[in-house]
């Protein structure tokens, strides 16, 4: 899931458009309910990673995300006791006790499972199309704090790639049997603040943050149209999603009972949605093919 | 006024019982090159902390004294504004590089001080060509090898033309071509921009030729304080481990000065009528004989990467249950991927890789195959024991020492059913003193002795020297040789000894030294005092 430079509108857009590009499209999973909106955001975020050139990078973020969407909608009946209808009884079951699974609940775990896997997909898709470098600067008169917390969100993914690569083949090495891939794991998010130390040190050390008499700020150059569009594009993404939540087209009944019959409300609105992030894409004027 | 001003500087980490710098007080004037010595805890890395301010500002604890450093105190100005002035390269290479490729990382100082496009832009060629880094300058940070990071990390130190450099070990993960380089690198910024130099380093034979001065800490405190040669002629005395071969080899055949480095050795015995080379090579005194066997067989062993890189080439080798075996080679030579073949992380891409029994593979951080949150949880309480370890045994194993993880790490992967029939290290002694690396070459020769074939990839000659029979030298994926230390390292000049370079090949070790040039005398060596004390030397007392 590391950055790599591509030839799309979205690798042209400034980065401060990239970044509030994919944060209209997690605020977007976040804020809505209905499933075939988060559906629809989940074709939009596949559809611009392949049309960003990005789609080997996506199915990196897609093996997280899946997993984790898939484990949401198998637990989630398990422990909700909402809803009526019951579509399987599993009796006495330690340690959830009596066991009623309901549709309802099994729809409540597709939804967070669905809105787990918009949300990865789209950060996936952020660290791979949105240049870390320009964002680092981006933030450089922002202060020191700002700066870790978008380089942590970043470059630490890299960062504890490679640590997890070497203490994979650290576990294989080790003559007393191998570690659980739950220590790995547990090994690496333990030294990640450690590591996210040494990045601070390191920035620190280049003059990062530190603020000059004098500093030449660079001239930003005029929005080219693919900023424009893109930035054009994240308020169409939040503008609809308010419109949505106000008019209740986002609106989605599933508790006592699913109301299915309420489930084609949101088409248009989900297919507006999937085509103001798309259309960005469709200006490719000067970008080689 | 000076560059760098420390009175009675006192510091202590967070946490720390006592403190890791008592009362220092020093001076270093504009345009100095200072090397700075020591044992591993003695404090030099403090002193880079404090020199780029990141202790106490980043790292926190208690700071007593006052540091002046381009004129601005180190209480006042933090790293970010104390980076205008001095440029940082820590020991660790992997942790210093925060964007995403080569060019904008050696941009990212220079725009940091605001300086303009164009500015920048030169800044980078510049510095770029000085360190041979332009090729890489469009490479991704994330696919460098060690090597090559710390010198996109070094040319990211120099970017902004600071007044000084201060540096932790920065050749311990370079070869000895690479590491060379950088510190005559360093002479020449030194001499031609008049960057002042401040240097931590525990390889003192690559670096005293080009110092000034030496600093040499000891229990936090500045224990010696004077010009290089002083600084031998001090350590032989006072402090043995610090004391070069060249040093040892003079102090042993009755020479003074003290040699700072290869030239002012060989000027000196020209001097005094003695060419070693004329000498017959004295062979050094590692005594061993592999048993019958074979333990480790590599079968015309290639290996190719996805992108048509290969990184071995047609190697064959055999290796017989306990013989101790050097492996050195320059960066990315492939030595690293052979110990991985050995233990079967890696398929071949031809070629076959035979075992005769458990391979065990310390990896270059040993801190990859702990994964406990007690050291007692690593291991059973009598292998804990045998590792001497047992008194650690409710410590977390980051907290412990480097030597201690290493012992903790090596003891976890030889521990198993049955003893390995090969033990593969690889670049143990990265960051090591010499009194560590005796206790390292101690250990090796302790699973030799149980039968195992160990392989050690290192770039430490004298390292090797002191524990390998065997010698095999890569050079991108192919055998260059294959043969005893003196066959080896004898006669080349990056990867050998300082005793061979300045006896010209004639010996390898201080007291093989002293003893060719006591024959080339006809009189015996004074094999002073110092032999006794010096921890690298147990082979021959042996």
């Amino acid at each position: 899931m590391i950055y790599a430079r591509r030839a799309s509108p979205l690798h042209a857009a400034r980065p401060v458009v990239g970044v509030a590009w994919c944060a209209a499209l997690v605020v977007a999973a976040l804020v809505v309910d209905h499933p075939l909106v988060l559906a629809a955001l989940l074709v939009a975020v596949v559809a611009s990673g392949l049309a960003a050139r990005v789609g080997d990078r996506l199915a990196g973020a897609a093996r997280i995300a899946v997993p984790i969407g898939v484990m949401w909608l198998l637990i989630e009946p398990l422990v909700l006791r909402d809803g009526l209808t019951v579509i399987a009884r599993l009796g006495e079951l330690p340690p959830f006790g009596r066991l009623d699974i309901t549709l309802e609940a099994t729809v409540a775990g597709a939804i967070f499972g669905l809105r787990a896997v918009v949300v990865i997909m789209a950060f996936g898709l952020y660290a791979a199309a949105v240049d870390p470098d320009e964002v680092l600067r981006l933030f450089r008169r922002r202060g020191l704090r700002s700066a870790l917390t978008v380089t942590v969100a970043t470059r630490m993914v890299g960062v504890l790639e490679r640590d997890a690569r070497r203490m994979a083949d650290g576990q294989r090495c080790r003559g007393t049997g191998e570690a659980s891939r739950l220590a790995v794991v547990r090994t690496v998010a333990g030294g990640a603040l450690e590591r996210a130390l040494d990045v601070s040190a390191a920035l620190e050390l280049r003059g990062y943050g530190a603020r000059r008499p004098g500093d030449h700020r660079r001239r930003s150059p005029a929005w080219s149209r693919h900023d424009l569009a893109f930035a054009a594009s994240a308020v169409a993404v939040i503008a609809l999603v308010v419109l949505g939540e106000i008019s209740g087209a986002t609106a989605f009944e599933w508790n006592p009972r699913l109301d299915a019959a309420g489930l084609a409300e949101a088409g248009p609105l989900s297919a507006a949605l999937l085509l103001v992030m798309l259309v960005p894409f469709l200006d490719r004027r000067g970008i080689a093919r | 006024m000076s560059l760098v001003s420390l009175s009675g500087v006192t510091y202590t980490y967070p946490g720390a019982s006592g403190a890791a710098l008592r009362d220092v007080a020093l001076e270093v004037e504009a345009g100095e090159f200072v090397v700075v010595a020591g044992l591993s805890g003695s404090g030099k890395s403090t002193l880079v902390r404090i020199l780029s301010g990141l202790a106490p500002h980043t790292l926190g604890g208690t700071f007593g004294g006052r540091a002046v450093v381009a004129g601005m105190d180190t209480r006042e100005h933090g790293p970010g504004e104390l980076a205008v002035a001095v440029g940082t390269l820590l020991q660790d290479p992997e942790t210093q590089t925060v964007m995403g490729t080569v060019r904008a990382e050696l941009a990212f100082p220079l725009e940091n001080q605001g300086e303009p496009p164009g500015a920048v832009a030169r800044g980078v060629e510049e510095v770029a060509l000085a360190l041979g880094i332009a090729p890489l300058l469009d490479r991704s940070t994330a696919q460098l090898s060690g090597g090559e990071l710390q010198r996109v990390a070094l040319g990211a130190a120099l970017a902004g033309h600071p007044q000084l450099v201060v540096l932790d070990e920065p050749t311990s993960q370079l070869d000895p071509v690479a590491g060379d380089e950088l510190i005559w690198l360093l002479r020449r910024l030194n001499e031609e921009w008049g960057t002042t130099v401040v240097l931590v380093e525990h390889r003192l034979e690559r670096c005293l030729a080009a110092a000034d001065r030496v600093l040499a800490f000891a229990g936090g405190e500045v224990a010696f304080d004077g010009a290089p040669s002083p600084f031998l002629d001090w350590a032989l005395a006072a402090a043995p481990p610090l004391a070069t071969p060249g040093a040892r080899l003079f102090a042993l055949a009755g020479l003074s000065p003290s040699p700072a480095g290869v030239k002012a050795a060989r000027a000196a015995l020209a001097t005094a009528h003695l060419d070693a080379s004329s000498g017959v090579l004295t062979t050094h005194t590692v005594v061993n004989t592999p048993l019958d066997g074979e333990v480790l067989r590599f079968k015309r062993v290639w290996h190719e990467l996805a992108g048509g890189r290969t990184i071995l080439r047609d190697v064959d080798l055999r290796f017989a249950p306990g013989e101790r075996i050097a492996l050195m080679g320059r960066n990315g030579a492939g030595k690293s991927t052979l110990l991985r073949h050995a233990k079967g992380l890696l398929e071949p891409t031809r070629g076959k890789v035979r075992v005769g029994g458990p391979v065990a593979l310390l990896l270059q951080h040993p801190g990859d195959l702990l994964f406990a949150d007690r050291v007692a949880d690593e291991l059973p309480p009598q292998a804990l024991a045998a590792a001497g370890l047992t008194a650690l045994r409710e410590r977390h194993p980051r907290d412990l020492s480097g030597g201690e993880r290493q012992r903790l790490a090596l003891a976890v992967a030889t521990h198993g059913a049955q003893t390995p029939a090969v033990v593969c290290l690889d670049e143990p002694t990265r960051g090591m003193d010499r009194a560590r690396k005796a206790d390292l070459a101690e250990e090796i020769d302790r699973l030799a002795a149980e039968g195992a074939a160990v392989l050690v990839a290192t770039h430490d000659p004298e390292f090797a020297v002191a524990f390998a029979d065997r010698v095999i030298l890569l050079g991108d994926g192919i055998v260059l040789a294959d043969g005893t230390p003196e066959e080896v390292l004898a006669g080349g000049w990056y990867f050998a000894t300082e005793v061979a370079r300045i006896t010209r090949g004639a010996a390898l070790t201080a007291e093989d030294g002293a003893q060719t040039l006591a024959n080339i005398k006809g009189s015996d060596p004074l094999m002073r005092n110092i032999k006794g004390s010096d921890p690298l030397m147990r082979v021959v007392e042996a």
